[in-house]
């Protein structure tokens, strides 16, 4: 159950400085960059093998040679390296702080004839999360939009420092409120792999069924949400009903309807009560039986596809270049899937498809969704048909495992794959634990791929990306 | 399209009946607006949301509110895009210290008589936050709370049932006070 091929090693300046270069060349792709005082960690993937490692180099003098100065994706999570735990990376060509928000920002500058600059946030005119945006602009066209994150960072790595396992795990189910049951996933998969935890199988199946539901739920959500900022507002409302519709059938069953703190470390904390496969089946119908006919209005509507289709345009090179998860990374062709590679129970013994797809643009990113809102409906039901019987959690709870230990994780969230790394100390407590959400690697790519587009599509194209900001900010 | 829109004809409505307002929120919105005299604002009011570092989940169920099966434009509570047209500041979050001064800003920007909302376990006191050097901890050490609307997060329902609480009293306050 807890993923057996992460290697772990810790290394000298040299070979650390050789992985960056591999990162370079492709070779690697980057899961994740963060530290504690006297290491800086990384959590890479081997582009042919899937291989995962998480390498360390010694800090010295807190500081360490830069992975970003090579390979751009290491550029943010070094800043906020930096920013957290005061580790200096030398030769980092961005030196302003990231998470940190104290004294005055220097926005890049961009020089051209006729350009002007929209601020926008970081409260914004929806009901959405806390960023800032500095468009640059020549007429309708944006010539560069820069990100300015962090207003959300809540210090979540240091409250994580010392915590028990009961209170970290309660963070690690709010690192990003969307993604609640997959963040949570991310931490108990870690910890599992740290005490070399073996959960029951019908706890590994009950995750699936949970997992399953929110990635539905939110790519319901999200189809209309890009319809409604295509102001196409009959499709918004049909969306959110069917949305709607799974958050009430997961808080019938499992008793919240973001189903957050019911993946816990060592097990499940609810059980699907008596009614519930038949309460599922039946949202099951009613979504298979709504949802192609509002596919095919959106296909359908000359309008609506005139906004999205070769909108926002993400080049599978840098889709590549970012490893960039989840519908992001499948749109722009990237066949990645943390289910399928590395996996995890009950995965392997489940029957689906990842779509992916080359074009990257809005209407892409669209259809990915689209497709897996089929797929996850396929499998609530194979889970359903053969959720196996047996207890929710290993009987001592986490203390059914070894002492302490490290141990990481990857997971699929309904954004993209979660990486998570905890090392528990022999009292039980989290002594470090960083969970890196997807946005990391898809933030800069929204940067990329609205260059160039009008300014009026950027609310489409944010949306078609949705990155999570609370996720990203920490 | 055409057979989405018949469909949608026929089907009725799918929005569902009112909650009742809630009683708690109701007593804790007496002390404060009463106090005020304010202007009649009739049974309407506009809210700014405001994330200041929530995790997102309030925001999902606050969403939530303006689906079919709650909206909640009936009861002559919506959504404004700008602080400037706004009676109530709906605020989410530990309050970060990065959003702080967003939310300070956001909240002079809003003319009087304003009512400000904190929602969310983490909106009242900072919640798991609370002990975080990157948070303030909680709306009401940044502004003048007028009522709290507890869970984590709160349902479409309990958000509701506080908002129309906050109507009830406001719509009240004015006939009582007079203009
Ligand atoms: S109250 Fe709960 S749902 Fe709302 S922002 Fe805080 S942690 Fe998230």
């Amino acid at each position: 159950m807890p993923t057996p091929n992460w290697q772990r090693s810790i290394k000298r300046r040299e070979d650390w400085e050789q992985a960056a270069a591999r990162l370079q060349d492709g070779e690697l792709a980057l899961l994740g960059l963060w530290g504690e005082p006297g290491f800086a960690h990384m959590a890479l993937m081997e582009q042919t093998t899937d291989a995962c490692v998480v390498l360390s180099v010694e800090c010295p003098a807190n500081r360490y040679p830069s992975v970003g100065r090579v390979h751009a994706p290491a550029i943010r999570p070094e800043r906020a390296l930096r920013d957290l735990v005061g580790l200096e990376p030398e030769g980092l060509p961005d030196t302003r702080p990231w998470l940190r928000h104290d004294g005055d920002y220097r926005f890049l500058p961009a020089e051209g004839e006729s350009l002007h600059q929209i601020p926008v946030g970081p409260v914004h005119a929806g009901i959405i999360e806390p960023g800032h945006f500095r468009f640059t602009a020549n007429g309708e066209t944006v010539v560069r939009l820069e990100e300015r994150l962090g207003y959300a960072h809540k210090g979540v790595n240091a409250l994580m420092a010392g915590a028990s396992l009961e209170r970290a795990a309660a963070l690690a189910g709010r690192l990003s409120g969307d993604s609640t049951v997959a963040c949570s996933l991310a931490f108990a998969q870690a910890v599992e792999a740290a005490l070399e935890l073996e959960i029951p199988p019908r706890a590994a199946w009950l995750r699936a069924l949970l997992a399953e539901l929110e990635r539905l739920a939110n790519h319901l959500g999200d189809i209309g949400a890009v319809c409604n900022d295509a102001a196409f507002a009959i499709l918004h409302a049909q969306f959110g009903l069917l949305r709607e519709r799974v958050l009430r059938a997961a808080d019938a069953c499992f008793g919240h309807r973001l189903m957050m703190d019911r993946v816990v470390p060592g097990g499940v904390s609810c059980d699907l009560p008596p009614d519930g496969e038949r309460r599922l089946r039946a949202l099951v119908a009613q979504v298979r039986k709504d949802f192609p006919d509002l596919i095919e209005v959106y296909e359908n509507t000359a309008s609506l596809k005139d906004r999205t289709v070769g909108t926002g345009i993400l080049t599978p090179a840098l889709a590549r270049q970012y490893a960039a998860g989840g519908f992001v990374g499948r749109a722009s062709g990237r066949d990645f899937d943390a289910r399928r590679t590395p996996g995890y129970a009950p995965y392997e013994a489940l029957h689906f498809e990842v779509p992916v797809v080359h074009a990257g643009d809005v209407n892409a990113r669209v259809w990915i969704r689209i497709r897996e809102v089929e797929q996850s409906l396929a499998l609530i039901e194979q889970i359903l048909a053969r959720l196996p019987p047996g207890s929710l959690a290993c009987p001592d709870g986490p203390r059914s495992g070894r002492d302490a230990g490290e141990g990481a994780a990857l997971v699929e969230g309904f954004r993209g794959d979660i990486f998570a790394w905890v090392r528990i100390t022999p009292d039980g407590r989290v002594e470090r634990c960083h969970l890196r959400d997807p946005s990391w690697f898809q933030w800069p790519l929204l940067e990329a791929a609205i260059e160039g587009n009008i300014v009026a599509d950027f609310p489409l194209c944010n949306k078609s990306f949705n990155c999570s900001y609370s996720g990203h900010d920490l | 399209m055409r057979r989405l829109l018949f469909k949608s004809f026929v089907q009725g409505t799918l929005t569902e009946p009112a909650p009742a307002p809630d009683e708690r929120a109701l007593a804790e919105l007496a002390a404060r607006v009463s106090q005020a005299s304010h202007r009649r604002l009739g049974r309407a009011l506009s809210i700014r949301e405001v994330d200041a570092g929530s995790c997102n989940g309030c925001e999902l169920e606050i969403h939530a509110l303006g689906n079919v099966l709650y909206d909640l434009e009936r009861f002559g509570l919506r959504f404004v895009a700008s602080p400037r047209h706004a009676d109530v500041l709906l605020v989410t979050g530990p309050v970060s210290v990065n959003m702080r001064e967003a939310l300070e800003r956001t909240y002079r920007a809003t003319p009087d008589p304003k009512w400000v909302v904190a929602c969310g376990d983490c909106a009242r006191d900072g919640g798991l936050y609370a002990a975080s050097p990157a948070c303030v901890g909680g709306v009401s050490k940044v502004l003048p709370v007028d009522l709290h609307i507890p869970g984590c997060p709160p349902t479409p329902v309990v958000l509701l049932r506080g908002l129309l609480a906050l109507l009830e009293s406001v719509a009240a306050d004015a006939r009582g006070g007079g203009t």
